[in-house]
């Protein structure tokens, strides 16, 4: 039994089916949530990386370059904001977040 | 089954399990250590996948520096758990139900099958076939001509975020005493002195012991 394309994308799935529940259950918790997201691109990220594995195709890892830099840049932004977050409403529960209701 | 099946599975069953843990576990401080385990994995199974600059970049990049931190974001706050593990399993059920979805969904498109071959093909970089280079040179060959313009943008995206999240956090100190640079730059020369006009001389108040001060300043 070797190893096929369906392995790699079935695992990418169950991973993103992972983080997706994870968003849902930790809607209290901003922090657990950028966490799902990175898991997500994670998931995403293996997917590319299996195709162009199995494409024989270079350019799936270079989408997954761009993709880590991204993810750098948003989650360092993202902490930056939590963080300012904490420091002005001393919690980061996103139900409190409602101060732009308007 | 070969090796390399079975350390795909071994390695999917660690990865799944810490992105469970992850996103069920109690303490925020935990949650990141297993993402970093997930990180782990993943960048196993991408060696796995012939791609071995990106499994290093992931643990280097991921594990090294947005992995700490985040480590360094969770350990700063003083997060109340209890409050925020208060109706944790209330979506539980619309949390199921998406994640079903979604894994039906993926089992539907991949029970049809893609049209791939089972066996993978070699790698052709900028037309040559058939021709063995690291990874890393692949990767690099592409990045350094076809991707040139995207990976310049990738910098100044990073340079962007740099100076947000410098920006963002950077708090001003009330009470420390500091120089403000541009205060210092706009000063004039005559915000520095000011020529107070006065007499030369003082007449010495009459009946005060002046002389006696000086006599006893002396001695």
């Amino acid at each position: 039994m070797t190893l096929t394309l369906g392995h790699f994308l079935s695992l990418g799935a169950m991973l993103f089916a992972l983080s997706v529940i994870g968003i849902f259950l930790n809607r209290k918790n901003l922090i657990v949530l950028l966490m799902a997201i990175e898991l997500m691109l994670l998931a995403v990220n293996t997917n590319f990386v299996a195709f162009s594995y199995y494409l024989g195709d270079m350019h799936g890892q270079i989408f997954v370059f761009f993709i880590l830099t991204v993810a750098a840049a948003e989650s360092a932004i993202g902490l930056a904001i939590l963080v300012l977050l904490f420091r002005n409403m001393s919690s980061i529960n996103v139900d409190e977040l409602n101060t732009l209701k308007g | 089954m070969d090796v390399k099946t079975g350390l795909f599975y071994f390695f999917s069953i660690v990865l799944l399990f810490a992105a469970f843990r992850v996103i069920t576990a109690r303490n925020p401080v935990y949650a990141v250590l297993f993402l970093v385990l997930a990180f782990f994995q993943a960048a196993a199974i991408w060696i796995l996948l012939k791609a071995e600059f990106l499994a290093i970049a992931l643990v280097l990049v991921y594990v090294g520096a947005v992995m700490v931190l985040f480590l360094f974001v969770v350990m700063m706050l003083d997060i109340n758990i209890d409050s925020a593990r208060k109706g944790f399993w209330k979506h539980f059920p619309l949390a199921a139900f998406m994640g079903v979805l979604i894994a039906l969904e993926m089992a539907a498109v991949l029970m049809g099958g893609f049209r791939v071959s089972e066996e993978p093909h070699a790698v052709a970089v900028l037309g040559q076939k058939s021709v063995e280079l690291s990874n890393t040179r692949e990767l690099g060959k592409l990045l350094y001509t076809q991707y040139l313009y995207p990976l310049e943008i990738a910098a100044a995206i990073l340079l962007v975020a740099m100076i947000a999240a410098i920006a963002l956090t950077l708090r001003e100190r009330k009470d420390s005493k500091h120089i403000s640079p541009y205060d210092q730059v706009r000063v004039k020369a005559k915000d520095r002195m000011t020529v107070v006009k006065m007499a030369a001389t003082q007449v010495a108040a009459i009946g005060e012991p002046a002389p006696a001060h000086t006599e006893e300043n002396k001695a």
